[in-house]
């Protein structure tokens, strides 16, 4: 088992779970998030006041699934949030020991 | 037969001749008599009509002038609370919306006690005096200073001017005044600021007005001088006796929410026909003409306004949008019942862009901290107004002077701007040191500011033990 975490442009979200969806993965947790890469947010004039807006709206979404569909996962979501621009985001893979279904017990890829 | 036939012809001849006249002249007699009977009814009813006529003008000018009163609280109530609420840092929303709120329930009540008869009643050049205090005298019926309304109609009218021209001043130390100090400021701020300003250009016998002979007769339609240059150089001056916020201006302080500011400047934007076109006192054609310079003048502003912001940053924001046009209803105010649509439209673009380079420019040059730009806003767009008043006022729309009569420079009067200056300056005077004095008496007394960690905390919790987005629940 491996947890997939993608942090994503807002505007992609609809079109990440739908692709996610599709190759037949359901759970899948949900972040409203701020945060900035490389190219550090934008900035917005009030009055002639300029503010740097360094950490911008981003979704963040986890999910765990089984080690053979990690990859069609990644790029499911590779294809389904790209933009082509600054901000797309990122994709981190870990390891998972364990997952427990708390309704009844069950462990293993089958709670997942 | 034939000869029946003439005995007929010839007896209706006759009796043509003969009776004709006779019938004729009765019936001119009848005729007579019920022409006069007829002119006489007519007449009766035209006096009777005269009554009606009086009736509906009265009822036409009291619906409209309770109308118009509704119009400028609606200013305060949603309108600047909104957009002042918007501007400022989510943990103030309530603080800042309280403060105009707070005006519309304490000025109402100091109104009906003293501040109408200070205003408005009898009195010297430069204010009024007791005869009026518990609002004795004012009753149903029209006095002098309009005779188609009742007397409580201007009253309450002139009420919801006095309630939103010390909420104005709230913009330029939001975030970190105290609610005591603040009742106690904007208290004695207008029984020595407004009222006296108010007598001074609208009040019987007072020093400016132009329409009760004052000796320098100003020209304020809707309250150039006494709403906006007063409200907003006492801002000013209340900004920089306060100090800056805290962090300001390292800290980034961004409006917590435009789209606030943006409904509460469009409340305004309507609310302003009331203040204007109500300035008339009734529904008549000068009603219409201040309504026409009102919605121009705006306009017009906020094209200003944006145009600048346009050429300087390359957007046009929406918040540079509403604060044009709100500009533009400041300096149109003065000038609202003497100008024509078209130079409404040119006192309008000025103040866009004058306004703009105040609140951008002139503002970071001498770095005060007028949170919400309430000077920047209404004193310098109140004064640009009050003195282009004097340039563009016209006596085809208002022969306030006589018929006639030239009113503005262009119009060939070139004193009337000298006047408009002299106006201004006395109010910049007054509520300079006026204020200056009352900052000084609540500081010793209450004191003025909330203290460090109330600031952080912000003004919803640490004034009013509450918050306005609460989002765990």
């Amino acid at each position: 088992m491996q947890k997939i975490e993608a942090v994503i442009q807002p505007s992609k979200l609809d079109a990440v779970k739908d692709a996610l969806v599709e190759i037949g993965i359901n759970g899948m947790t949900i972040f409203e998030a701020r945060g900035h890469g490389r190219q550090k947010g934008h900035t917005e004039v009030y009055r002639g006041r300029e503010y740097s807006v360094d950490l911008l709206p981003k979704v963040k979404l986890e999910l765990v699934v089984a080690d053979e569909m990690v990859d069609r996962a990644v790029q499911a979501i590779i294809t389904s949030a790209r933009t082509g621009t600054i901000g797309d985001g990122k994709i981190f893979i870990s390891k998972i020991d364990e997952a427990i279904r708390i309704r009844n017990d069950e462990r293993g890829e089958i709670a997942l | 037969m034939r000869v029946a036939v003439v005995k007929v012809f010839l007896g209706l001849l006759l009796t043509m001749f003969v009776a004709g006249p006779l019938l004729s002249g009765q019936l001119a007699e009848a005729q007579t008599a019920s022409q006069t009977d007829r002119i006489a009814a007519l007449e009766k009813q035209a006096a009777a009509n005269k009554d009606a006529i009086a009736a509906a003008q009265t009822s036409g000018d009291n619906a409209w002038m309770l109308v118009s009163s509704a119009l400028v609280l609606m200013m305060s109530g949603p309108g600047l609370a909104l957009f002042y609420g918007g501007l400022v840092r989510k943990k103030n929303v309530l603080g800042t919306m309280m403060q105009t709120f707070a005006m519309m329930a304490v000025i109402t009540v100091l109104w009906a006690v003293v501040l109408y008869s200070l205003a408005f009643g009898d009195g010297n050049a430069f204010i009024g005096g007791f005869h009026n205090i518990f609002l004795r005298g004012v009753g149903l019926t029209p006095d002098v200073y309009a005779p188609t309304i009742p007397s409580q109609t201007f009253m309450v009218y002139q009420l919801m001017f006095a309630i939103i021209t010390p909420a104005l001043i709230s913009g330029a130390f939001a975030e970190r005044m105290k609610f005591s100090a603040m009742l106690a400021f904007m208290v004695l701020w207008s029984l020595f600021i407004y009222g006296p300003m108010a007598h001074m250009v609208w009040g019987k016998g007072g020093l400016l007005n132009a329409a009760m002979g004052g000796r320098i007769p100003c020209l304020d339609f809707a309250g150039g001088t006494v709403v906006h240059v007063t409200s907003g150089v006492s801002a000013l001056v209340t900004a920089i006796y306060l100090g800056k916020r805290l962090g300001y201006p390292k800290e980034p302080m961004p409006p917590h929410s435009v789209v606030l500011s943006f409904i509460g400047a469009c409340l305004l934007w309507v609310g302003w026909f009331g203040f204007n076109a109500g300035s008339a006192l009734a529904a008549g054609t000068l009603a219409t003409s201040a309504f026409v310079a009102t919605h121009f003048g705006a306009a017009a502003a906020a094209i200003g306004w944006s145009g600048a912001e346009w050429i300087r940053q390359g957007k046009v924001s929406a918040l540079g949008a509403i604060s044009g046009a709100v500009a533009g209803l400041v300096a149109i105010t003065p000038a609202a019942g003497f100008v024509t649509p078209i130079s409404a439209i040119w006192i309008g673009l000025i103040a866009g862009v004058f306004c703009y380079l105040m609140v951008v420019k002139v503002k970071a040059l001498f770095g005060y901290d007028d949170s919400l730009d309430a000077f920047g806003v209404h004193g310098a767009g109140g004064t640009l107004g009050a003195v282009l008043t004097g340039f563009f006022a016209n006596s085809t729309i208002n022969p306030i002077f006589g018929a006639g009569k030239a009113t503005g420079l262009f119009e060939g009067n070139g004193h009337q701007v000298l006047n408009q200056i002299i106006g201004v300056a006395l109010a910049w005077s007054i509520s300079i040191v006026g204020t200056l004095i009352i900052l000084f008496v609540v500081d010793k007394t209450l004191g003025l500011r909330v203290s460090e960690d109330e600031e952080r905390d912000g003004l919803d919790l640490s004034q009013h033990g509450e918050e306005g987005y609460d989002w765990a629940h």
